[in-house]
């Protein structure tokens, strides 16, 4: 069925591009073969309004107007065929290796049959790229948030939006309006950035925490995209804490790699241990890292991040059970 | 439904122009340059045999031969250039164009540059979207240069590399393979000497590396598909069973996990798999009481006693 229709859209195409003159409804009844078998005027209406849209929709420059300056009573349709085609362009086959690898960006994600339609096109000169000077380097980007292809279409259609969004360190769920601007990839996860109409401000998402659906709630073309917004920045701008101070460590001989490459000091202490001094910004962040190596590491100073790993492995040892007969 | 005839119809738009130029392209080569079955080709090119200009007389058809298993079309006039590039299509390679402009050292900028600059021409209207769209690339501080010219030369490495989930370093001699971006983070992979395997290495955990005068010699493993993701749970696996907090909900989000249950109250259930359960007993610990190991019961056990030894010598003082 869908085969079908894919015939007749062709069809459709072939015929409207064909013509120079602009072609009536009943013209193009006869000349597509799959509308010369409606079965009534209505039903061909109903098909051909359709398919119109949807060539429309398609990018196919779809031009209707009449033949004669004088008798504009009917209108007739044909495809605009300097606007249709893909301008003259030739690209060097080292060029067609780095449109190739751009497109391979996509290869996992929701893209990939864009992108790869894209290339096709490219090289429809015939020019065959030369890989060459590729050395197998391979940025790829995945879009396995279920919110990113509405998410995208928004910021694509300028659409506002709202959806249910999960608070970072709370399980509380609120749903929130965004006209949203951008959308970016960073650290392997997609946030975008918008106007948020309940806060008045501008601010960031991450769509992973997008508890639900994804509604439009405006007409396309609605939203207004500020000049001049780097949406990279606006999402890097989530990003490092200054440095606070030094903390005084001891760890384990052979164990605490990633505390070792980021001590400026380091000299062996008791048996089988050294002490480290290692820079940190956040004492919880430091605590954290340091709970997680257990009786490797033990912290010296300064009290506040002692404390928090303290407070961090009493929170463990509450919630889990030794095992029988171990006190 | 009709959103998959108007699919077919792009690629089929796509096509013609592509294979009208490379008259006797064998089958099986055009079915991999469209990246699709030879099956699904052969449909196409049975549905375009059937198409064509008005009329519809064996004149007028758009002629499809591919009996000898290479491929010739004809009579394509009126559909003979593309279509021109979408909004999705002008975006996908100019977000990925800008993509690989962040990649230090990837190849010559100056064809990056002229490619760039011809697209967007190309593209006309279909570009302007395509700067609300960005895709940031880390440069993986020096490494990736480095491990470039071992991958352009094709030398063996030699790599000091850490292993956070073992907290130790090992020393191992690599044949490189390719270099890889997922995730937003960079991977060498590359057969490993010392597993006799393949392995993917992070390249912010190389800690030294050394591009050694002995010629890489990988054997043509087949690459791992990686659409998946990097991690590839193996029935080995042990499966833990975590309760979270609120504060402890975003391990969901970022570890892959099998299951995920909202619990009254708010918190969360998780299912993972694990392959090595020390990793699972640090995070459980770095998580400070926000995840409870629900099973199995030996990893709860194993937890609680690095949690009472971890705090002895604060005890003790």
């Amino acid at each position: 069925m869908s085969a079908q229709k894919t015939e007749r859209l062709l069809n459709l195409v072939i015929c409207l591009l064909s013509t120079r003159q602009f072609l009536l409804k009943d013209q193009i009844r006869a000349a597509v073969p799959q509308y010369a078998e409606c079965p009534s005027d209505e039903a061909f209406d109903r098909m051909f309004e359709r398919d119109k849209d949807e060539l429309r929709d398609m990018g196919v420059p779809l031009r209707t107007g009449s033949n004669h300056a004088w008798f504009d009573d009917e209108v007739g349709y044909r495809v605009d065929r300097a606007a249709y085609a893909l301008p003259d362009v030739r690209f060097e086959p080292d060029e067609l290796a780095v449109l190739g690898l751009a497109s391979r960006v996509w290869q996992q994600a929701s893209l990939a049959a864009p992108a790869s339609r894209a290339l096709l096109k490219l090289r429809a000169d015939g020019i065959e790229p030369d890989d060459e000077n590729l050395v197998g380097i391979e940025p790829r980007v995945r879009t396995s948030e279920p919110a990113f292809d509405p998410v995208y279409a928004a910021v694509r259609d300028r659409r506002p939006i709202r959806f249910p969004y999960r608070t970072p360190g709370s399980s509380a769920v609120v749903l929130r309006h965004l006209e949203p601007w951008g959308i970016v990839s960073r650290h392997g996860r997609w946030y975008v950035v918008g106007h948020d109409r309940d806060r008045d401000a501008t601010r960031v998402f991450r769509l992973s925490r997008v508890a639900g659906a994804v509604e439009p709630i405006g007409p396309p073309g609605e939203v207004q995209v500020p000049a001049g917004v780097d949406f990279r920045a606006a999402v890097a701008a989530l990003a490092p804490l200054p440095h606070r101070g030094d903390s005084v460590l001891q760890a384990r001989t052979g164990a605490c790699h990633a505390l070792r490459r980021r001590a400026v000091a380091t000299r062996s202490a008791d048996d089988g241990w050294d002490e480290l001094v290692v820079p940190f910004a956040d004492p919880e962040l430091l605590a954290e890292e340091v709970a997680g190596l257990g009786p490797d590491v033990r912290v010296l100073a300064p009290d506040d991040v002692r404390d928090a790993v303290v407070r961090r492995l009493s929170a463990v040892l509450d919630c889990h059970p030794l095992p029988q007969g171990v006190r | 439904m009709s959103q998959a005839a108007t699919e077919r119809l792009s690629r089929l738009l796509a096509m013609v122009p592509f294979l009208s130029r490379r008259q006797g392209i064998p089958l099986a080569e055009a079915a991999a340059e469209l990246g699709i079955t030879e099956r699904q080709l052969v449909k196409d090119l049975e549905l375009l045999f059937v198409c064509g200009a008005p009329g519809h007389l064996p004149d007028d058809l758009i002629e499809a031969e591919w009996d000898d298993g290479h491929v010739y079309l004809n009579n394509v006039d009126p559909i003979a250039r593309p279509l021109r590039l979408g909004v999705d299509e002008a975006l996908a390679l100019l977000v990925g164009l800008r993509a690989l402009a962040d990649v230090p050292g990837l190849h010559d900028r100056a064809a990056l540059d002229r490619t760039l600059a011809k697209l967007e021409a190309a593209a006309g209207d279909a570009a302007t979207v395509s700067t609300q769209v960005a895709v940031a690339v880390d440069g993986a501080g020096g490494r990736l240069a480095e491990v470039r010219a071992g991958l352009a030369r094709r030398r063996r490495l030699r790599l000091t590399y850490f292993v956070p989930a073992r907290d130790e370093t090992t020393d191992r001699e690599v044949d490189p393979m390719r270099v890889l971006m997922v995730d937003g983070r960079w991977y060498l992979e590359g057969w490993c000497h010392r597993a006799e395997d393949v392995r993917l290495f992070r390249l912010d955990r190389i800690e030294a590396l050394t591009v050694l005068d002995v010629p890489a010699d990988p054997p043509p493993a087949a690459l791992r598909n990686l659409s998946e993701g990097l991690f590839q749970p193996s029935p080995q696996d042990t499966v833990v069973t975590l309760e979270l907090t609120p504060a402890g909900a975003w391990v969901a989000d970022y570890y892959p996990t099998e299951q995920v249950d909202v619990l009254p109250g708010g918190h969360l259930l998780v299912r993972l798999r694990v392959a090595d359960d020390r990793w699972l007993r640090s995070l459980v610990l770095r998580l400070g009481g926000a995840a409870r190991v629900r099973g199995p019961a030996g990893l709860a056990e194993a937890v609680a006693t690095r949690a009472r030894d971890a705090l002895a010598p604060y005890v003790r003082t």
